[in-house]
């Protein structure tokens, strides 16, 4: 699967208060979120996102809470893909279950900057920066994880796999 | 160590006799769960859970995937939880709604553990005292403070809504099988810790050696003499704030007093795993806190961590003693024993909620609270509240709290220009009546 965006670009340890502060947690309704996404450190975000883009991060995205608000929040933006350096293990998980993709790159991503734009093959892991052919390889997502994400995320996946209805 | 007895169906319970040598305890609940012989770090299984947790901000989606999903029973009605803690009693409309769809989803499916506010506690503090996690259960809870559970020798850990809904829906959740990392605490004094120094300042210092990262994706195990003598309020904090290092879980092999705490609570029977002596660990941290000063982690990362001594003179706004962290009824009276016949300080506002509300009663006969409203501070019904900036207690711009709470981040307790300190209740109940962040015995307080 092919996917084409421009980057936004985050530091390292953004964690979920900083995705979805908890004052807007009295709801899940996803448009409401995603107007409050990333807010903790760049307030309307989701109006600077064109569908199809794809957040460029530090080490250890998405720390702290188990809010699923948070990868919700990140998708309703728009957005299709996150890559980072490293995620936080509840974060990651909650993304592969509700199908939100995510790339963790060991190689110095630094060049990448708000605004390139990306071509990524998530079956490969490679990352083109499309204006100057620069290529970066991320670890390919793990066999699990995919057929999460082509099952439509973990609560398909459980119907057909292991309830097999 | 005597097997406590044996929940688990027999045939899997022989298994466990046949595991080779060399596992850690997190390995041998998550094989058992499984229904296999070994586990080993890295693999992936699908794991039969014994309780599944949710609360008001996480358990609503939830329901709602569940029901989108054909969701008709739950998997089991007394191994499903649900405690609307984060803004009840309700703050607003909203969080009036969110806990509505637990309350009518409990009446609806007939679960037995729902607790309504007046028998409700923060959801850590809570499960243990009712009696619900025992050791060697399998826990999942839609609440990254889960891990709290790794105390009573049982796996924990927090997951997403969608899992929790998954979970109710089929008793199973997927789960890579975490590496574990040794942390070996020792004291000259037999394991006992300096006068105002807590588990919450052990988690606090690990966390400032480690890093917010240091343990990502991974099992923490803690031993050595200083966990040893340490009583299981302590312990819950301890594996409480493992996630702040990245933790997938933090667990603690059930001892005497692990038996002791769960003997009086537990209605069924259960099983005491241990780590093996040849078991595989990752890393081996161990570190003499014979000299270990009380603990203050700056904004905005818990790993920003200094000694009491070094961080100079901060003035504070609000103190807060209280949340899945510390609102143990042990941390009420180490903050009561400071504020015993002392004022908080003028510029400061000063907030006490016990985790539960056995806590709560616990506090009212042991005179607590009087203390606590004689001091000049509030006293709340058990609510997360200003732990997450939800309410009872949210920060303006450029105000500044010490908190026995566990995360710091930018926004947390409020404003995005507020900022969080985390300390033990000791350090909390001092600061609030110095009026900046200081320790007991700037009070003269000693022994």
């Amino acid at each position: 699967m092919i996917i084409r965006g421009n980057a936004h670009v985050f530091g390292n340890d953004i964690d979920t208060d900083v995705i979805i502060p908890a004052r807007y947690l009295n709801t899940f309704d996803h448009d409401e979120l995603a107007k409050h996404a990333m807010e903790g450190i760049e307030p309307e975000f989701y109006k600077k996102v064109t569908r199809g883009d794809i957040i460029v991060a530090g080490s250890n995205f998405g720390s702290g809470s188990s809010r699923e608000h948070a990868p919700i929040a990140i998708m309703a933006t728009g957005i299709s893909l996150v890559i980072a350096k490293s995620f936080a293990r509840i974060f990651y998980r909650n993304a592969f279950n509700i199908g939100l993709p995510l790339l963790e790159v060991k190689d110095d991503i630094d060049s990448i900057k708000t605004g390139t734009p990306l071509e990524v093959n998530l079956d490969t892991g490679l990352i083109k920066e499309l204006l100057t052919n620069k290529v970066y390889k991320a670890t390919p997502i793990p066999e699990f994880m995919q057929e999460l994400l082509s099952a439509g995320g973990l609560m398909n996946y459980m119907e057909k796999k292991v309830l097999k209805r | 160590m005597k097997s406590m007895g044996n929940r688990v169906p027999a045939k899997n319970f022989e298994k466990r006799k046949e595991f080779n040598m060399g596992m850690t305890i997190t390995e041998k609940i998550l094989a058992l769960h499984a229904g296999l012989d070994k586990v080993e770090p890295g693999q992936l299984i699908m794991a039969n859970v014994d309780l599944a947790l949710g609360n008001d901000v996480t358990a609503p989606i939830a329901i709602d995937e569940f029901k989108r999903h054909g969701g008709k029973e739950v998997f089991d009605k007394s191994k499903v939880v649900l405690v609307p803690d984060h803004f009840a009693p309700n703050k607003d409309i909203k969080s009036a709604i969110q806990c509505k769809i637990l309350r009518d989803f409990a009446k609806e499916k007939g679960i037995v553990n729902y607790f309504e506010i007046g028998k409700m506690g923060i959801e850590h503090a809570l499960l243990p005292e009712s009696g619900l996690v025992a050791p060697g259960d399998l826990v999942i809870g839609a609440d990254s403070h889960t891990c709290t559970y790794g105390a009573l020798g049982a796996f924990s850990t927090g997951v997403g809504s969608t899992d929790l809904a998954a979970a109710m829906l089929s008793g199973k959740a997927w789960f890579k099988v975490p590496p574990t990392v040794k942390f070996i605490y020792r004291t000259d004094n037999k394991g006992k810790l300096k006068k105002w120094v807590y588990g919450k300042d052990v988690i606090l210092f690990t966390i400032g050696e480690i890093g917010v990262d240091g343990a990502l994706y991974k099992s923490m195990e803690f031993t050595g003499n200083v966990i040893d003598v340490m009583n299981m309020s302590e312990r819950f904090t301890m594996c409480n704030m493992v996630i702040e290092a990245g933790g997938k879980n933090g667990i603690i092999v059930p001892d005497i007093t692990t038996v002791n705490y769960v003997n009086q609570r537990v209605k069924r029977s259960y099983t005491l795993f241990t780590s093996d002596k040849d078991a595989s660990y990752e890393k081996i941290y161990e570190y003499d806190l014979t000299n270990l000063k009380p603990q203050v982690a700056l904004p905005h990362l818990p790993e920003n961590t200094r000694n009491i001594d070094e961080i100079g003179k901060i003035e504070i706004d609000q103190a807060f003693v209280g949340s899945c962290t510390n609102g143990w009824i042990e941390d009420l009276r180490i903050a009561a024993s400071i504020m015993k016949n002392r004022k908080v300080n003028p510029n400061v506002r000063m907030i006490v909620i016990p985790a539960t509300t056995q806590i709560y009663q616990q506090a009212l006969k042991e005179g607590l609270i009087e203390i606590f409203i004689q001091a000049g501070a509030v006293f709340s019904t058990p609510t997360c509240g200003p732990c997450l900036g939800g309410h009872m207690g949210v920060l303006a711009p450029g105000e500044r709290a010490i908190a026995t709470t566990n995360r710091n981040f930018r926004g947390r307790m409020g404003d995005l220009n507020s900022e969080v300190y985390l300390a033990n209740p000791a350090i909390v109940a001092a600061s609030a009546i110095l009026g900046r962040i200081g320790s007991p015995e700037e009070l003269g307080i000693k022994e």
